[in-house]
C-alpha cells in the first residue's frame, strides 16, 4: 500500500535561487543521466524537504493504512484469508519501518517524524480517514487501494533519491502478492452467495470516490510541479496515473460483474483518455485537513499506542548510546 | 481410550494457540514501537498456523474441518488454558504472558517431537523451530526491561505477580494423562511444568524481577474442561462474526 505522499500538500518552489548554481547544475546532470543521489551527495534544500516530506508521508500512509485493515484481522472468515491478512497488514507495518529508515538518512529522526503525524502536522493518505464498514471494505482495499499504490510507487522506485528508490522496490514486490491477495478475497465474493455479492458491490460503491482520488487532484487544479519532475522526485502527473490505473483495472471490475458507481466512466476511443465524472475535491481538501469521518479516530488511536508505549521505549534508550543514521 | 486421549491433547494444544495467536494479532498497528508491532504479528501468525496444523491432525481423526473446528464451537466446547484468553492489557501484561508461555511451549514440543504417536511428532518437530524464535524474543525482552527503569521493573513484576496463577492453570491434568505418559504419547503436565520453572527461573535471575513463590499460587484451572473466564466468548464471537453472516459460502 499505499503511495501518494506527494500529492498531498502544493510545493513551493522557493530559494532555489540561493542555492550554488555550480553544485545545482552538476545535481541536475547526474539526475538527467539517471544517476541516483545519495544521502552524503550535495542536494538543494529543497529535494531534501521535498522527499523527507513524501517519505515521511508515505510511511505513515502505511501505518495509518494498517489500522483500518488490521481492524479485520481477528474477524477473518476462515484460516486461509486470516493467515493473508495478517501477514498483509505486517508487510504494511514492514514498509513504514523501510520507509522511515529512508526518511531518516536525510536528516529527519523517526520521533519527530512520529510526532508530526500525532499533532497533524504531517499527512498520510486521505483514503485512510473513510471507515471500513464491512469485511468486503477491507477486501476493496486489499485490491484496489493497493493496486493504485504500486501503479505510483512502480513509478517513484524509478526517481532520483538512492534510498528511497529501493525501499519502493522491495515494496513493490511484497505489494504484487497483496493485490493477488485482495484480488482473490474479491472474486469470491464477487462469485460468490447474493449476500457476498451485495456487500462487495456495497463496498465498492462506497469506495469509488476515495479510489479516484487516491492519486491526487487533477493536474488542472495542482500547482505545477515540473521541478519535482525534472528532480525525479515525482515521476508521473496524478492525471497520468490515475489514467494507467483506469486502463489497467476497469476492465477488470467490470470482468466480475461489478457495477462501477459512475454513469460518466468510459474511454474516449479519439483521445484514448478516460472520461469520468470528477470527484469531489472540496470534499478531498476537507477531509485532509482533518474533517473527515475518521480523522480523529485514526490519529487517537495512534496517539494512545504512543502514549502506552512511552514507558518501553523510555526503558530501552541506552544513555550511551549515539544516535546513528540507518544505513541507506 | 487411547485415541479419546490424543483428541483432548491435539484440542488444547491447538486452542491455546489459536486464542493466544488472536491476542498477539490484536497488537497491529498498536506497538509500542515498530519492530514490535511486526514481531508480534509474526508470531500471531506462527500461532494461528500451528493451530491449524494441529486442526489439520484432529480433522485426520474424524472431527469437522479446521474452520469449523475453530470458527463455530462455542466457549464451553474450547480446551484452551484461561491464561490465554485473557486480554492483553499493556505491554508488560502480554510480555510477561508471551514469556511464561512459550517457554512452556518450547519445552511441551521439544517432549512432542519425540512423541509415540507420529503425526504429532512430526508437526512438532517441524514447528518447533519457530518456537525457538518466539523464546529467544521473550526472554530477549525480559531481560533488556527487567533490569532497566524502575517504571518497567514495577510493571513487570505486577504483570508477573497477577498472570502466574492463571500459568500455572496450562499445566491443568487432563483425565486421560496417566494412557498418554504410559504410551509414550505426551511427557506429562508435571514433567512439562519442573523444566519450565527451571527454565523462567534462570532468566528471571539475570534482571532485578523476583519469582513469586509458587506453592502458595491457587492455579487458575478449568480450561481445559471448557470453564471460562467471561473473555472468551466475545472473542470467538468476535473471530465468527464474518463467517456467520453467510455460514455455507466460500469467503
Amino acid at each position: 500500500m499505499y503511495g501518494g505522499g506527494n500529492t498531498f500538500e502544493a510545493i513551493k518552489a522557493e530559494g532555489l535561487e540561493e542555492e550554488d548554481a555550480r553544485k545545482m547544475a552538476e545535481f541536475e546532470g547526474r539526475i538527467a543521466q539517471g544517476e541516483k543521489i545519495e544521502p552524503d551527495d550535495w542536494m538543494p534544500r529543497l529535494y531534501r524537504q521535498q522527499l523527507i516530506r513524501m517519505i515521511e508521508q508515505h510511511a505513515h500512509s502505511e501505518i495509518i493504512g494498517a489500522l483500518p485493515e488490521g481492524t479485520w484481522i481477528t474477524r477473518a472468515p476462515g484460516f486461509r484469508r486470516k493467515l493473508a491478512l495478517m501477514a498483509k497488514v505486517q508487510d504494511e507495518v514492514g514498509h513504514a519501518q523501510l520507509l522511515y529508515s529512508a526518511a531518516e538518512t536525510l536528516g529527519k529522526s523517526r520521533e519527530e517524524m512520529l510526532t508530526d503525524l500525532i499533532n497533524g502536522k504531517s499527512k498520510y493518505s486521505n483514503v485512510f480517514n473513510y471507515p471500513t464498514y464491512t469485511w468486503a471494505d477491507s477486501c476493496i482495499i486489499s485490491w484496489l487501494i493497493d493496486a493504485g499504490a504500486i501503479v505510483n510507487q512502480m513509478a517513484n522506485s524509478k526517481g532520483s533519491y538512492g534510498p528511497y528508490c529501493r525501499a519502493l522496490e522491495r515494496i513493490c514486490a511484497e505489494e504484487a502478492f497483496h493485490l493477488k491477495y485482495g484480488h482473490d478475497s474479491v472474486v469470491y465474493m464477487a462469485t460468490g452467495s447474493s449476500i457476498q455479492r451485495q456487500m462487495v458491490q456495497e463496498a465498492l460503491n462506497r469506495w469509488w470516490s476515495q479510489i479516484m482520488t487516491f492519486f491526487g487532484p487533477s493536474d488542472k487544479l495542482s500547482v505545477h510541479t515540473e521541478t519535482l519532475m525534472r528532480w525525479k522526485v515525482k515521476m508521473a502527473s496524478n492525471d497520468e496515473c490515475r489514467q494507467q490505473y483506469l486502463d489497467m483495472y476497469v476492465p477488470k471490475i467490470l470482468e466480475l460483474g461489478l457495477t462501477i458507481p459512475d454513469p460518466l466512466l468510459k474511454k474516449n476511443e479519439d483521445t484514448g483518455q478516460w472520461e469520468y465524472t470528477e470527484p469531489d475535491w472540496d470534499e478531498f481538501r476537507r477531509v485532509i485537513n482533518g474533517d473527515g469521518p475518521c480523522n480523529a479516530e485514526r490519529l487517537g488511536v495512534r496517539r494512545m499506542a504512543e502514549e502506552r508505549g512511552a514507558w518501553v521505549r523510555l526503558a530501552l534508550k541506552n544513555p550511551t548510546a549515539k544516535y546513528v543514521r540507518p544505513l541507506a | 481410550m487411547k485415541e479419546e486421549a490424543i483428541k483432548d491433547l491435539l484440542y488444547k494444544i491447538a486452542d491455546d494457540q489459536l486464542i493466544l495467536g488472536h491476542r498477539n494479532s490484536e497488537w497491529t498497528g498498536l506497538g509500542p514501537i515498530l519492530e514490535e508491532d511486526i514481531a508480534f504479528s509474526s508470531m500471531a501468525q506462527d500461532k494461528i498456523g500451528h493451530s491449524l496444523a494441529f486442526y489439520t491432525l484432529l480433522h485426520e481423526l474424524g472431527e469437522a474441518e479446521p474452520d469449523l473446528l475453530a470458527f463455530s464451537r462455542s466457549a464451553t466446547q474450547f480446551h484452551n488454558s484461561q491464561f490465554t484468553e485473557l486480554p492483553n492489557g499493556e505491554f508488560d501484561y502480554s510480555l510477561i504472558r508471551h514469556f511464561l508461555y512459550d517457554n512452556a511451549e518450547a519445552i511441551r514440543f521439544e517432549k512432542l517431537s519425540h512423541s509415540g504417536y507420529e503425526p504429532i511428532a512430526k508437526v512438532a518437530t517441524k514447528l518447533k523451530g519457530e518456537i525457538k524464535y518466539h523464546v529467544l524474543h521473550a526472554n530477549t525482552w525480559i531481560r533488556n526491561l527487567g533490569s532497566s527503569t524502575e517504571e518497567a521493573i514495577s510493571r513487570l513484576q505486577n504483570s508477573l505477580n497477577s498472570l502466574m496463577p492463571y500459568a500455572l492453570g496450562m499445566f491443568e491434568l487432563s483425565v486421560y494423562e496417566q494412557v498418554l505418559i504410559d504410551t509414550g504419547i505426551y511427557a506429562g503436565e508435571e514433567a512439562i511444568k519442573e523444566e519450565w520453572l527451571t527454565r523462567i527461573q534462570q532468566v528471571l535471575a539475570s534482571t532485578e524481577l523476583t519469582m513469586p513463590d509458587i506453592p502458595s499460587q491457587t492455579p487458575m484451572l478449568g480450561g481445559r474442561y471448557g470453564t471460562h473466564t467471561k473473555h472468551l466468548q466475545p472473542l470467538l464471537n468476535e473471530m465468527a462474526e464474518v463467517i456467520k453472516i453467510d455460514p455455507t459460502a466460500e469467503w
